[in-house]
C-alpha cells in the first residue's frame, strides 16, 4: 500500500520563476495493483515517480509505504523495496560491466557488498534461466559488456535486475519510449508477465494510450498536477483509446493548444 | 643497463601511484588532484618516521593508511559538503601542502645516513655481489605487483564492483539500495592509499623528502593511465591494471630519453613529442582491428 498525502512540490521556490505543480495531491495504490499513468508533458507524471522514489525534494505532504511514513528516508533506502526502469536504457546496468557481473550486482541488491567474491559461481546457471526468459539469447553472452548490447537489449536486462530480488513497487517510467515499436512490445510483454507472476504493486507511467489501456487493473490521467480521470477494474476494461483521446483533447484544448 | 634499471625503477614506483590515478580517474571518473599533495604525504610520513628511528617496512602500511585518510577527506568535501570534484582535489592538494611540512618538520628531510626497504643489515646480507646492483629494482617490483594483484582481487570482489559500477552508472548504485556518495568516498581512500605508499617508495629510493616532489604527479598519474590503457587496447592479452604499470615505465622511458638526450631547454619538448608518437601508434593499432571486425 502507497499512499501520497497532501503533496505539495514547488519548482523555482523563492523565485520569480516559482511554478507549483502538485497542491495537497494525493493518491493511493492498492497492494497488487498495476496502475497505468498517462497525461500531457509538464503534468507531473514523473515529477510524482520522483518523488515517490526521493529523486527530488517536495516542499509538503507524506508518503507512506505499508503504513510507514519514508519522507525522509534518503533515494538509496527507499530503492530496498523499489526497483525502477527508467526510460533511459542506459540508467538500469553498468555499461563497462559484463552481463554475468550486472546480474550478480543487481542479485546482491540490499545486501552487504564485501570482500566475498562478485561473482557467485553456483548462480550462474539461475542468471543463465532467467536471461533465457527474455528470449534476446543474452544467457550466451554471460562474459559481453552491457555497453555492446542494444537499447532494446539493456532494457530487458534493466528489467530483469530491477525485479531480481523480492521487491514491494515497481516503478517503470516511461521505460519503452525510447525503443522501436517492435521492441517496445516486446518489453511491455515481458513487464506484464513480470509483474503478475511475482505479484507485483507497479506504478507505469506511459506515453503509449494503447499500453496504457491495455496492461494493468486501474488508470489514471493527470493534467497540471491534479488527476483529471481515474478509472480501475471494470471501469479500466471498458475503458478504450477514443474515450481516453476525447478526455486527452478537452485538457489539450485548456491549455490552449 | 643502469639506465634501464633506473627507467624501471622510477616507472614502478610511479606505477603504483598510477594504479591509484587508474582507480579515480577511469574507475569513478573523478579528475582527484589530492594526488599532488598525497604524493609528498606518503614521503612526509615515511622521513619523520625513519627519522625517528623506526622500522622502515611499517612505514609502508603507515603511508598507506595516512593516504586513505587524505582520500576519505577529500571525498567527505565532495559528496558530504557538495563541493565539485575538481575542486574538492586542490582544497585537499593546498590543505596537504602545510600538512606535509608540519609532519616533516622542514621542506627538505635528508634520509642518507638511514636504514630503508632498500638498505639495511638485512637487504645488504640478501643482496650481495652481482644482486646488488638490482636490489632496489627486484625489491620496488614485488611491492608494484603486490599493489597490482592485490587491486585485481579487489576489483572481483561485491565490494569492487560496486567501485565499478559507482563510476560507470551511480544510479544503479543508488537502485542497489547503496549510498552511492560512500562508494565513492571508499574508492578515493582507496586510490590515494595508493599514492601516499608510491610517495614512501619513492623518499626511501631516493633517500630524502622534498616538499615540491608531488607537483605534477597527478600529470603523471594520468598519462601513464592513458599509455597504458591506450597499449591495451593494441595488447589484449594485457591486463588493465598490468597496462597501467606498464604505462607508467613507458612514461619515464620517455622522460628520461628526453632528458638524457635531448639540450636541456628542449627536455619536456622532446617529452611531449615521444609521448604523442605513442598515442598515435597505440589508437592506429585500434583502427586496424576495428577494420577486421567489419570485415
Amino acid at each position: 500500500m502507497l499512499e501520497l498525502r497532501n503533496i505539495e512540490k514547488y519548482y523555482n521556490p523563492g523565485t520569480i520563476n516559482e511554478m507549483c505543480l502538485f497542491d495537497k495531491f494525493n493518491l493511493s495504490v492498492k497492494e497488487g495493483e498495476f496502475l497505468t499513468v498517462v497525461g500531457s508533458n509538464g503534468s507531473g507524471k514523473t515529477s510524482m515517480l520522483n518523488i515517490i522514489c526521493g529523486t527530488i525534494p517536495f516542499e509538503g505532504g507524506q508518503i507512506i509505504i505499508n503504513g510507514k511514513d519514508i519522507s525522509k528516508s534518503p533515494e538509496y533506502k527507499r530503492n530496498k523495496i523499489i526497483g525502477r526502469v527508467f526510460q533511459n536504457p542506459a540508467m538500469g546496468t553498468s555499461p563497462g560491466m559484463t552481463i554475468l557481473e550486472n546480474m550478480s550486482l543487481a542479485d546482491n541488491k540490499g545486501k552487504f557488498f564485501g570482500l566475498s567474491k562478485g561473482v557467485n559461481k553456483e548462480r550462474i546457471s539461475y542468471y543463465k534461466e532467467e536471461l533465457s526468459t527474455l528470449g534476446l539469447g543474452l544467457e550466451d553472452k554471460l562474459e559481453t559488456k552491457v555497453e555492446h548490447l542494444s537499447g532494446g537489449q539493456r532494457q530487458a536486462m534493466a528489467l530483469l535486475m530491477a525485479t531480481m530480488t523480492p521487491i514491494d513497487f515497481l516503478i517503470l517510467d516511461e521505460h519503452t519510449a525510447a525503443l522501436d515499436p517492435k521492441t517496445a512490445d516486446i518489453i511491455m510483454h515481458l513487464t506484464d508477465k513480470i509483474v503478475k507472476e511475482k505479484n507485483l504493486t507497479t506504478i507505469m507511467v506511459t506515453h503509449n494510450l494503447r499500453y496504457a489501456t491495455d496492461y494493468g487493473s486501474r488508470i489514471i490521467m493527470m493534467h497540471e498536477g491534479k488527476i483529471v480521470l481515474d478509472k480501475a477494474e471494470d471501469d479500466k476494461i471498458n475503458q478504450n483509446i477514443e474515450d481516453l483521446l476525447v478526455k486527452f483533447n478537452e485538457i489539450s484544448i485548456e491549455c490552449g493548444n | 643497463m643502469s639506465f634501464l634499471i633506473m627507467v624501471l625503477e622510477q616507472g614502478l614506483i610511479y606505477g603504483i601511484m598510477a594504479l591509484g590515478v587508474y582507480i579515480t580517474y577511469k574507475i569513478l571518473d573523478f579528475p582527484d588532484l589530492t594526488v599532488d599533495g598525497c604524493f609528498p604525504l606518503g614521503a612526509a610520513v615515511t622521513a619523520a618516521l625513519i627519522t625517528k628511528g623506526m622500522n622502515p617496512y611499517l612505514t609502508l602500511p603507515i603511508s598507506f593508511l595516512v593516504g586513505m585518510i587524505a582520500g576519505t577527506l577529500t571525498g567527505l568535501i565532495h559528496v558530504k559538503a557538495k563541493v565539485r570534484d575538481l575542486l574538492s582535489g586542490i582544497i585537499m592538494m593546498t590543505a596537504l601542502w602545510s600538512i606535509n611540512l608540519f609532519i616533516a618538520g622542514t621542506s627538505n628531510v635528508p634520509l642518507f645516513s638511514k636504514d630503508s626497504i632498500f638498505k639495511n643489515s638485512v637487504m645488504d646480507q640478501v643482496f650481495a655481489g652481482g644482486l646488488k646492483r638490482y636490489r632496489t629494482l627486484i625489491i620496488v617490483a614485488i611491492i608494484a605487483i603486490i599493489a597490482k594483484v592485490l587491486l585485481d582481487l579487489y576489483l572481483k570482489t561485491k565490494s569492487g564492483f560496486l567501485l565499478r559500477a559507482v563510476g560507470d552508472n551511480d544510479t544503479l548504485v543508488k537502485s542497489l539500495a547503496k549510498d552511492d556518495g560512500n562508494v565513492k568516498i571508499l574508492g578515493l581512500a582507496i586510490a590515494n592509499g595508493l599514492v601516499a605508499l608510491s610517495g614512501c617508495l619513492f623518499a626511501q629510493e631516493e633517500r630524502v623528502f622534498e616538499i615540491s616532489s608531488g607537483t605534477g604527479a597527478i600529470v603523471i598519474g594520468i598519462a601513464s593511465v592513458i599509455i597504458g590503457t591506450s597499449l591495451m587496447k593494441k595488447f589484449h592479452f594485457l591486463g588493465t591494471t598490468l597496462a597501467v604499470l606498464i604505462g607508467s615505465i613507458f612514461y619515464k622511458a620517455c622522460v628520461a630519453v628526453a632528458t638524457n638526450w635531448a639540450p636541456p631547454w628542449a627536455v619536456k619538448g622532446t617529452t611531449a613529442v615521444i609521448f604523442l608518437i605513442i598515442l598515435i601508434v597505440a589508437e592506429s593499432g585500434k583502427a586496424k582491428v576495428k577494420k577486421h571486425a567489419g570485415a
